[in-house]
């Protein structure tokens, strides 16, 4: 394999630059990296080749002429879930509902990253919709984890994380609504952040729960992905939920953790992300990752956000609530899947055959929650309920913000677990996102970064870092801290050679 | 305590416009079951005087300029469409459906 797959993309930016590599050059050996692993990997659900060149191409030229970067990862690789629109490439969302289906415009993530002068290798594998934690929803077959290849890389951005730590990519955006970007980075050793609600547009974004989708940021290592923050976040017109704020100094932040001194921060450890369903070496890691963070001079003390018990449940009415009014919009009508229109039948009658053959099972479970939810008589029970369990959740964010700078946990309770473990259990599979769902409820800012092995079976464990509202700096400055002592995983992912 | 029968599954399966199989009726009858189950407990959060959140980010309503766009030629909005004719969008028969 190339040295090019294994660099940091701030070392491949710099590199392009001083001209010691060309673009071309750096994005040809990931594509071939993705041609000779991604057949076992499956982290892929279109590559774009040619496109890929002639954006690498256009950089090389840039750099020729000697005109100034587009951006400081000007001519960097990377992989887009396939949730984002990007014209001229097919958009699936993992569904057959879909298939084939090639937008007609850009979402403004898309068009920032070209702007940037990044260079999109193609879209990654994804459950569908965006809907699971393991990435086997999708219609297209699952991604496997390149720690171990008889596990999941997390969901529902199993394939953008897959795709870093096999080195096809080192820079990648996923979305997250309960945890998608955070999950599969944990469980795949690398990092993923869930910005602040509002901070990166979601126009063009595939809408699964409006009031909690985000699209984020996902790399190899901290300061690559506050590289990716800052060129992908900032206010959107497009977007009515976009916050007109600046983006906060994340890539400073993240230089500044560098140096390894937390001394001054104070970090709570919430106390509520324990017990029965927390795997030992997990707990382990996580304990070992706190003793870090003080020995890099934080001042760690436990805290409580009571209400959190209460979110997984908020969030499994709320989010397939919304999800149930968001796929209302797949009717076979103006655009993807049509089935049955034939003998006569009825516009409602295609619809339903349509959308009984273009959703998955957890599609369809999850639009039937919601609908019952928000069916009159339970409403107020359910989704009503749900709310005001969210606005507690807010409050007890809040409060612990008050006496600690930013609040860490496990990422999620377990490492990757094998593909098939959870596919029949829907409530199993929900427990992925026990910590991760408050921060979504929150609309605050939260990431994960790698925390070591954990000591049972060998697989990485992430640590989550949880800020309030556009305070983004906060965490990548304790993650890049605690990046620096912990160590980065990179160097010991299995090589995927021996597999082929 | 939500006790989902298949009935009410193929009820929701209407109203959400799923012409679900026999099979799947009995299979999500069972797992909604556990879901609304184990998300119930919502219920015991005492929250009576509680404000519901429905964002996370307080908003008003946002506006823009009414100003000319670039927006999609026809060809374009089209392009994804099942089926078209004339410029159209064709889609099955909305009328004369039985009541």
């Amino acid at each position: 394999m190339s040295e090019y797959t294994h660099l940091t993309a701030a070392e491949l930016a710099a590199k392009i630059q001083a001209k010691e590599v060309s673009a071309v050059e750096v994005a040809q050996a990931h594509l071939d990296r993705i041609g000779a692993i991604d057949g076992t990997v499956h982290a892929f659900l279109h590559v774009d080749t040619q496109g890929a060149l002639s954006a690498a191409k256009a950089v090389d030229e840039d750099v020729a002429a000697g005109r100034p970067p587009a951006s400081p990862l000007a001519g960097v690789p990377l992989a887009l879930k396939d949730v984002f629109t990007m014209s001229g490439l097919p958009t699936t969302c993992g569904s057959k509902m879909l298939e084939g289906w090639v937008p007609p415009y850009d979402a403004t993530v898309t068009r920032k990253l070209l702007e940037a002068g990044i260079v999109i290798l193609g879209k990654t594998n994804m459950d569908e919709f965006a809907m699971g934690s393991s990435t086997e929803n999708s219609a297209y077959g699952v991604t496997r984890n390149p720690w171990d290849l008889d596990r999941v890389p997390g969901g529902s951005g199993g394939g953008s994380s897959a795709s870093l730590a096999a080195f096809e990519a080192p820079l990648a955006i996923g979305t997250d609504t309960g945890g998608s970007v955070r999950q599969p980075a944990s469980v795949t050793g690398t990092v993923g952040v869930k910005p602040t609600y509002g901070g990166v547009s979601r126009y063009g974004l595939v809408a699964f729960s409006s009031s909690l989708d985000q699209g984020g940021p996902c790399a190899r290592n901290v300061l690559d992905a506050a590289l990716l923050h800052e060129i992908i976040g900032g206010y959107d017109p497009l977007d009515s939920t976009s916050i007109d704020a600046p983006v906060p100094p994340v890539v400073a932040a993240a230089r500044e953790g560098m140096a390894g001194d937390l001394s001054g921060m104070r970090i709570g450890v919430v106390k509520e992300f324990a017990g029965e369903w927390y795997q030992p070496g997990v707990t382990a890691a996580f304990d070992q990752a706190v003793a870090t963070l003080r020995s890099l001079g934080a001042e760690v003390v436990e805290v409580s956000c009571p209400h959190f018990d209460y979110a997984m449940p908020a969030y499994y009415l709320i989010a397939p609530s919304e999800a149930s009014s968001n796929l209302a919009r797949f009717d076979a009508m103006r655009y993807g899947l049509r089935v049955g229109d034939e003998n006569g039948n009825s516009a409602e009658q295609v619809m339903a055959l349509t959308r009984e053959a273009g959703f998955g099972a957890e599609v369809k479970r999850r639009i039937m929650v919601g609908t019952y939810a928000l069916s009159s008589g339970y409403y107020d029970a359910y989704y009503g309920q749900a709310q005001k369990v969210r606005t507690l959740i807010s409050q007890d964010f809040a409060k612990a913000f008050e006496n600690v700078d930013v609040l860490v946990s496990p990422t999620t309770p377990t490492t990757a677990f094998k593909i098939g473990e959870r596919v029949d259990d829907p409530v199993a599979m929900y427990r992925s996102d026990l910590c991760t769902i408050p921060a979504n409820l929150a609309g605050t800012p939260a990431m994960s970064v790698p925390a070591g092995l954990s000591g049972d079976d060998g697989l990485p464990v992430g640590l989550q870092v949880m800020a309030p509202a556009l305070r983004e700096q906060r965490m990548y400055k304790v993650a890049a801290a605690f990046e620096v002592a912990a160590g980065s995983l990179v160097n010991k992912v299995p090589s995927l050679e021996v597999v082929r | 305590m939500p006790n989902i029968s298949r009935d009410e599954v193929a009820h929701l399966a209407r109203l959400a416009r799923l012409a679900v199989t026999d099979d799947e009726l009995d299979m999500f009858a069972g797992q909604l079951d556990v879901i609304l189950q184990s998300v119930a407990s919502v219920g015991e959060v005492a929250a009576e005087d509680i404000p519901p959140t429905s964002h996370a980010v307080p908003l008003t309503n946002v506006f823009r300029d009414d100003l000319v766009r670039p927006g999609l030629t026809q060809q374009q909005a089209l392009s994804g469409a099942p089926a078209a004719e004339d410029g159209r969008f064709r889609v099955p028969r909305i009328l004369g459906e039985e009541a």
